[in-house]
């Protein structure tokens, strides 16, 4: 008790977001094995880990290296086809669902990394506004060329083809991603329990990111690009570094979230989910990475909850305006000051701790 | 302020150029050597012809009127702007081309006129910061926790405590950089400058806000700075009081040109610095 006391309050927090996050694993899982849940909650259960994944590593971009991503979803886009072609044609080579999952997460990420750097050549040289909008057209670009991709594997391999339909696939060849139809037939191979892990992983990547030389460099040049420069930091180089973790991470929930669905089409990961993941991230608050946890499990389990089903069609007006009370209420300062109250209390104990110390 | 140890007055020697140094650096080249340097926006001259030559281990001041052009001869030498024309030897290399970064690796570590600090990161990590490059691990060594991770960052924690010392600050480590008093923000900027190992450090107007005590302890550190990691420091300033009572070698700038050299009290004296300090006698 008295080491973690000993703690920075942020390696505290940390700790603390691992343990919630566990407690709720330890919770869920007993649950949904006796099938105590509601079967609307547990067909949630991995998307909603692919939307704490996929907030998480919005909120590295967002929260930690300060710039604002509109195309995020483009990267769980990547993450989700690649990674459901990779787990369709490695359905022979690799029996076992678990290592078929983790192999097509892996790849997922992999692609998406790659994707994210091709990108971040042009856009990190921007800031701000423009930096936002090249990746709105960035999101749109990968949905256009996604729906324009045909793959199919037969015995020889697999084949691709660009803009029209594949013909040349050889005897007992199969379609895998079929232009506009996207891929129509996914073995289900996600589990909660993978999703639990990838939340776990994509914690510790993160937490350990920040925490080191290079999550400092992030977040200097995100408080005083300047003065980054002047004390030697690389702005370009540590810009990417976040900004292609954050793709691959997203590459991931990608994967994990296409591998749990049915059918998945390119359509699905448009400028809408991208806004929804930026709201989770704003909502739970910037840089805070329990936040986005709470706010994307929550954010996803509610429109789906029968009270609530009826204002579906309303859902993004809902959003809309939870996010500009949500502004309002965090820029007042009435409020401010009212919270900065407890704030000081807190500090002051904690260096009457340390004096006594 | 009076019970200041007086300093043994410097005597500045020429350099082959057209500069002077203090005599006890005369034997080693000078750390920084500018030559012609000058620089336009547009039509304007903000700077011109700007020579000047600083010693090992000199304390040097760049003063002059609002607006003369200080600041701009610092983003010079830190390449935040490229001069126009003239060269600029840093420790007998050429700095031509090179980007802020690549200066500050080279050697010039600097301070800002308006505070530019990390402020929502903490005190440590505002020095870690400035400790980056020699701090030596990569980005997965850091993501994994490898063994190279906490060698390296007990490393950086212990250095950076070391160097919050000099200023007394090492209980603040903790503390958000943006929260701390206005003297301290300043005190931690230098520390945070001084981690980046400089060979010539620039304090933009060190003193500015400070009270009369606080600019006397800080006149004492600067000197301490200089004994303990034997470097140069630049400093602009409009604390005469400071500035005449630790430079040795004084430069005033006046609408971007260099009106005087020399030390304090030939400054001091000088009746073009006076004038254009306070202006001209009206002749009657």
């Amino acid at each position: 008790m008295n080491k973690l006391k000993k703690l920075s309050p942020a390696v505290r927090t940390n700790y603390l977001t691992y343990l919630g996050v566990i407690a709720a694993f330890a919770i869920l899982q007993p649950l949904a094995m006796r099938g105590k849940l509601s079967p609307t909650l547990q067909g949630q259960l991995v998307p909603i880990c692919a939307y704490v994944v996929m907030t998480l590593s919005l909120n590295l971009t967002v929260g930690v290296l300060g710039e604002l991503s509109l195309g995020h979803a483009g990267f769980m886009s990547v993450g989700a086809f690649s990674g459901a072609v990779a787990a369709s044609a490695l359905q022979n080579a690799i029996p076992n669902t678990g290592l078929r999952l983790a192999a097509a997460i892996l790849i997922g990420a992999v692609f998406a990394g790659v994707v994210g750097v091709l990108i971040s050549v042009p856009v990190l040289r921007l800031n701000g506004d423009y930096l936002a909008i090249v990746t709105l057209a960035f999101g749109q670009i990968i949905k256009s060329i996604v729906e324009n991709l045909y793959i199919g594997i037969d015995a020889k391999g697999l084949h691709g083809a660009f803009l029209k339909p594949l013909t040349s696939l050889g005897e007992g060849g199969r379609m895998i991603l079929n232009g506009p139809m996207g891929i129509p037939n996914i073995t289900k191979i996600s589990t909660f329990l993978a999703g639990f892990v990838l939340i776990l992983v994509t914690l510790a990547v993160i937490f350990n990111l920040v925490n080191s030389r290079a999550g400092r460099a992030i977040m200097a040049i995100r408080d005083n690009r300047i003065a980054a420069e002047s004390v030697g930091l690389n702005i370009t180089k540590y810009k990417m570094m976040a900004f292609v973790t954050s793709a691959a991470l997203a590459g991931a929930a990608g994967a994990l979230f296409a591998l749990g669905q049915p059918a998945i089409v390119a359509s699905k990961f448009d400028f809408n989910t991208s806004i929804l993941i930026l709201v989770y991230v704003v909502l739970g608050g910037q840089g805070k990475m329990w936040g986005s946890i709470i706010a994307a499990t929550f954010l996803t389990v509610l429109p789906e909850t029968p009270a609530m089903r009826g204002l579906a069609d309303y859902r993004m007006l809902v959003y809309a305006v939870v996010l500009i009370v949500v502004m309002l209420v965090t820029n007042s300062p009435a409020i401010k000051s009212f919270f900065s109250r407890f704030k000081k209390e807190q500090e002051s104990e904690t260096t009457k701790g340390g004096e006594q110390a | 302020m009076s019970e200041r140890p007086k300093r043994p007055p410097t005597k500045l020697v020429p350099v082959p150029s057209v500069n002077k140094i203090p005599e006890r650096d005369i034997n080693k080249a000078p750390i920084l050597e500018c030559q012609h340097l000058g620089i336009d926006f547009g039509g304007l001259t903000a700077v011109n012809d700007f020579n000047m030559a600083i010693g090992r281990t000199e304390i040097a001041g760049l003063i002059g009127p609002n607006g003369a052009g200080k600041t701009t001869v610092f983003n010079l030498l830190t390449k935040v702007y490229q001069p126009t024309r003239g060269t600029i030897l840093l420790d007998g290399v050429d700095t031509h081309n090179m980007s802020t970064v690549q200066v500050n690796k080279a050697g010039i570590a600097r301070t800002f006129q308006n505070i530019r600090l990390f402020s929502n990161l903490s005190v440590e990590d505002n020095v870690k910061i400035g400790l980056h490059n020699q701090v030596k691990y990569g980005m997965f060594q850091g993501i994994l926790r490898m063994p190279k991770f906490w060698k390296e960052e007990k490393r950086a924690h212990e250095s950076a405590m070391e160097l919050l010392r000099i200023f007394d600050m090492e209980d603040l480590a903790s503390h958000q950089a943006g929260s701390l008093p206005y003297g301290a923000q300043r005190r931690l900027e230098i520390v945070r400058a001084l981690a980046t190992n400089p060979s010539l450090l620039l304090l933009d107007e060190p003193a500015a806000g400070m009270n009369p005590s606080e600019t006397a302890d800080l006149m004492d550190n600067i000197v301490k700075i200089r004994d303990t990691f034997h470097i140069a420091v630049l400093l602009i300033e409009h604390d005469m009081s400071l500035v005449m009572g630790i430079c040795e070698g004084i430069c005033v700038l006046n609408f971007g040109e260099i009106i005087a050299k020399g030390t304090p009290d030939e400054i001091k004296n000088d009746p073009q610095v006076i004038e254009a300090y306070l202006g001209k006698k009206r002749e009657v």
